[in-house]
């Protein structure tokens, strides 16, 4: 932590948050916000002369609320940087009759009350999401009693309990009497592998934690009677087995199935698990002094933010994906972005910085590298046939069409800015856009193809080439079977999908058309795809105006680890397939 | 809808048909989907390869380029997504344009999800193949744009991992922006007292 705070190439930005990215690959233009810490960073020695004046008392986050800080406080000891910071909201103020005790006391006067926050921006190449994971809230599971029993703790509250720099200076005590517990329950899988409430993922590190904390209590307190209830001890990595061996050599009782019920004694505060024995096929209880439930690990609730910020996808667990599961599992979709730690997935320590290592491996290659191609899929905007409408240029999430109203002159696209979604070039009613590789060309003769025969018996799939197609893609790799009747059409966007594509399918007698993309938070063109709705709408009206069943025409939103979703889908359409007449089919193709 | 073809030079396919050892043909007849092939307009040369990504795979499209004048290639395999940039490398080096590739993904959108009905497999490859090669006939070469990659990187996130991606990072002479929304680096690790398996101290 240290090396982080004196390396002269890291700029360390804390109490910060990315609010805006803008660019591309190798070339992302980063805003940050940096709130006021109302201290200053540089000048500010940790000297404690603030926090000794302060009056304030408030709950310390660091220790979970086992010890209180005051409104003036470092986070903990070895703190980087080690400044002070101020929480405005807990302070009393400057006002010399409220307070302004600390800004007095400070020799170095590094106090400063009208600290502004202040928005700081930068231009990286490359950008690495380790933004970790928030740890479960067991409140919800209430048999277990944690908040109504004050002897079941979690197993990160134990940490702070059992650290020699916690509240307790590592003294293991509990809650209600401050005496050493003399028999401890560990319960685990709280908050994971159910499918009920929690998660359904296994938090793959909570196993092994319990295997180290019963080792901590007997290596300092021998006599402690350890019971840990579990479903299954995953302890699968180097030097783990070996560990879990220690664990059962020093006396730990592993008990195999997780208690239904807590009761708390409630003189003693004494703890009385309910536990089915499997081999006797009855009802135990166990009497404990204290509980500790070990939590899962669950997504970081800012990831939401993030995901948006650098359009990144999920997993249906919550953390981000992968570029792909196997082949690049460091990488983003998002190109020149990369994962590290428990963004991606829970993982332990040695996980985590192996995993660290490689993102910032990967992103050296292209750093090293100093350039990179990319793909030449841009659109271009032909002078002569343009109307200078200015549609294109409204469409464009990445303001990469130059238009000018008052002048009427050509729009004109500016190539290193344009991504390539294509939905210029579908909104353009003067056929003045080319999508280069994905022309209306290319894309109308592969409709004709796929209806060449039998058009009745066909499914026409339209699907954007980061999440539907990918989504089908992850249906093939997990087997998920579905009729053969879909033939798939890959654009890029689904904003590419041009209003004349769908028609022109209706009209070579296809029964039923689909248009997918990614859900909207997702896409991988910022907004592209909310034009694909507004232009499937409007082609609802226009079919039902014609007489033809709007239903024909489907909107799906499938994101790229919805494979179940894709074969789900794939299944409906073949059904409203099968609904479509020949009759219906005949009229349509002679009104369109 | 009419549709005219912008360039005159006369069209050469070649139309490239993978087993993927069992995957593709063992749902799908692949020797069937290039006998179709063979009928397609501009087809010029049709092969099947058990693993067309390998080594002597890439060899066999290279050759095919050469010898038959190819000037579009179609690779019936899997999803462009994993080996269109395989392929493409492959036209680049015998010195087609790699925009004159395209790719019809037979495993992951077809013998994968239609394991229990072959022959239905195999009237979708075809058709997959026919789309795949009426799309190569409008293809048209392309020039790829080189951007520059700024030596700098921004890494969201103090913990554990945030912390060695930065200081790999800048011990590699790199500019880093280690952002992080607490008043101090360390995360969650921070709060942890001893770690296993090694049971030594977090911080």
């Amino acid at each position: 932590m240290t090396d982080v705070g004196r390396h002269p190439r890291i700029e360390l930005l804390t109490l910060s948050e990315v609010v805006d990215v803008q660019g591309y690959i190798g070339n992302f233009r980063i805003k940050v916000l940096r709130k006021a810490r109302y201290v200053d960073e540089k000048e500010c020695t940790a000297c404690s002369d603030c926090l000794e004046v302060c009056p304030v008392t408030k709950p310390n986050e660091f220790d979970l609320g086992l010890s209180t800080r005051k409104a003036i406080y470092q986070p903990f000891p070895q703190a980087v940087p080690s400044a002070f910071v101020l929480n405005l909201e807990d302070c009393l103020g400057n006002n010399p009759i409220a307070c302004g005790k600390c800004a007095e006391a400070c020799d170095l006067k590094c106090i400063d009350y009208d600290m502004q926050d202040k928005e700081v921006e930068f231009r990286v190449g490359t950008v690495i999401v380790a933004t970790g994971m928030d740890v479960y809230d067991p409140t919800e599971l209430d048999e277990f009693g944690y908040t109504r029993f004050e002897n079941v703790i979690t197993s990160l509250e134990f940490e702070r309990l059992i650290n020699s720099g916690g509240p307790t200076e590592g003294h293991l005590i509990r809650p209600t009497d401050w005496q050493l517990p003399k028999r401890v329950a560990f319960i685990q899988c709280i908050g994971s592998r159910s499918e009920k409430r929690g998660n359904p993922y296994c938090s793959n590190i909570c196993c092994m934690n319990t295997v180290k904390d019963s080792l901590l209590i007997k290596d300092h307190w021998p006599e402690v009677e350890i019971k840990v209830f579990y479903m299954d001890i995953r302890a699968f990595g180097k030097g783990f087995e070996d560990l879990y061996k220690r664990s059962k050599a020093a006396g730990v009782m592993y008990i195999r199935g997780i208690p239904g019920d807590i009761r708390e004694d409630p003189e003693a505060k004494n703890l009385i698990l309910l536990s089915e024995d499997r081999n006797e096929g009855k009802v135990v209880e166990h009497e404990v002094d204290m509980v500790i439930l070990s939590v899962g690990l669950v997504p970081n609730s800012d990831s939401p933010i993030i995901r948006q910020l650098l359009t990144l996808s999920q997993t249906s667990d919550g953390f981000f994906m992968e570029a792909h599961p196997k082949l690049l599992p460091v990488d983003a979709p998002t190109k020149g972005v990369f994962f590290a730690g428990c963004a991606e997935a829970p993982k332990d320590i040695k996980d985590s910085v192996t995993q660290a290592s490689a993102a910032a491996s990967r992103a050296n290659i292209l750093m090293s590298a100093g350039k990179i191609t990319i793909e030449a899929i841009t659109s271009h905007i032909d002078e002569e046939l343009c109307k200078a409408c200015g549609i294109c240029a409204r469409v464009c999430p990445y303001h990469a069409i130059e238009f000018d109203k008052e002048k009427k002159l050509p729009a004109r696209v500016i190539e290193a800015s344009c991504h390539g979604c294509g939905a210029c070039a579908a909104e353009c009613t003067f056929g003045a856009i080319t999508m280069r590789h994905f022309t209306d060309q290319q894309i109308i003769s592969q409709i004709e193809s796929a209806l060449g025969e039998n058009p009745q018996d066909k499914v026409v799939v339209f699907a954007c080439n980061w999440c539907s197609y990918a989504g089908g893609d992850f249906a093939g790799i997990s087997r998920l079977q579905y009729p053969p009747s879909v033939r798939i059409i890959r654009t890029m966007c689904s904003g590419r999908v041009d209003e004349k594509f769908v028609l022109h399918a209706f009209k070579l007698g296809a029964p039923i058309v689909l248009v997918s993309g990614c859900h909207f938070a997702d896409c991988h063109y910022i907004s592209a795809n909310r034009w694909t709705q507004k232009r499937v709408e409007k082609l609802w009206d226009k079919l039902e105006k014609k007489g033809v069943r709007p239903e024909r025409l489907q909107l799906e939103w499938i994101s790229a680890a919805e494979g179940l979703k894709f074969a789900k889908v794939m299944k409906e359409m073949e059904e409203l397939r099968k609904g479509v007449t020949m009759e219906e089919i005949e009229y349509t193709q002679k009104e369109l | 809808m009419e549709i005219e073809r912008a360039e005159t030079e006369e069209l050469r396919i070649g139309v490239f048909v993978c087993y993927c050892g069992l995957n593709i043909s063992g749902t799908v007849d692949c020797e069937a989907v290039a006998e179709y092939a063979r009928g397609l307009k501009d087809v010029v040369v049709v092969n099947t390869n058990r693993y067309t990504c390998s080594e002597p795979g890439q060899q066999t499209i290279k050759d095919h380029i050469k010898e038959h004048n190819l000037n579009r290639v179609v690779v019936a395999s899997c999803t462009p997504l994993m080996h269109e940039p395989t392929f493409r490398a492959a036209c680049q080096e015998v010195g087609l344009n790699p925009y004159l590739l395209e790719m019809v993904n037979l495993r992951e959108h077809c013998s994968w999800v239609h394991m229990h009905e072959p022959e239905k497999a195999t009237e979708k490859a075809k058709d997959m193949v026919k789309m795949g090669v009426s799309r190569a006939r409008y293809l048209q070469p392309q020039i790829e744009k080189e951007v520059s990659v700024d030596k700098s990187a921004l890494v969201i996130g103090g913990g554990i991992a945030g912390i060695q991606a930065s200081l790999d990072l800048a011990n590699a002479g790199y500019q880093v922006y280690l952002v992080e929304k607490k008043p101090s680096i360390g995360g969650t690790m921070a709060q942890i007292d001893k770690t296993f398996p090694t049971m030594d101290c977090s911080i």
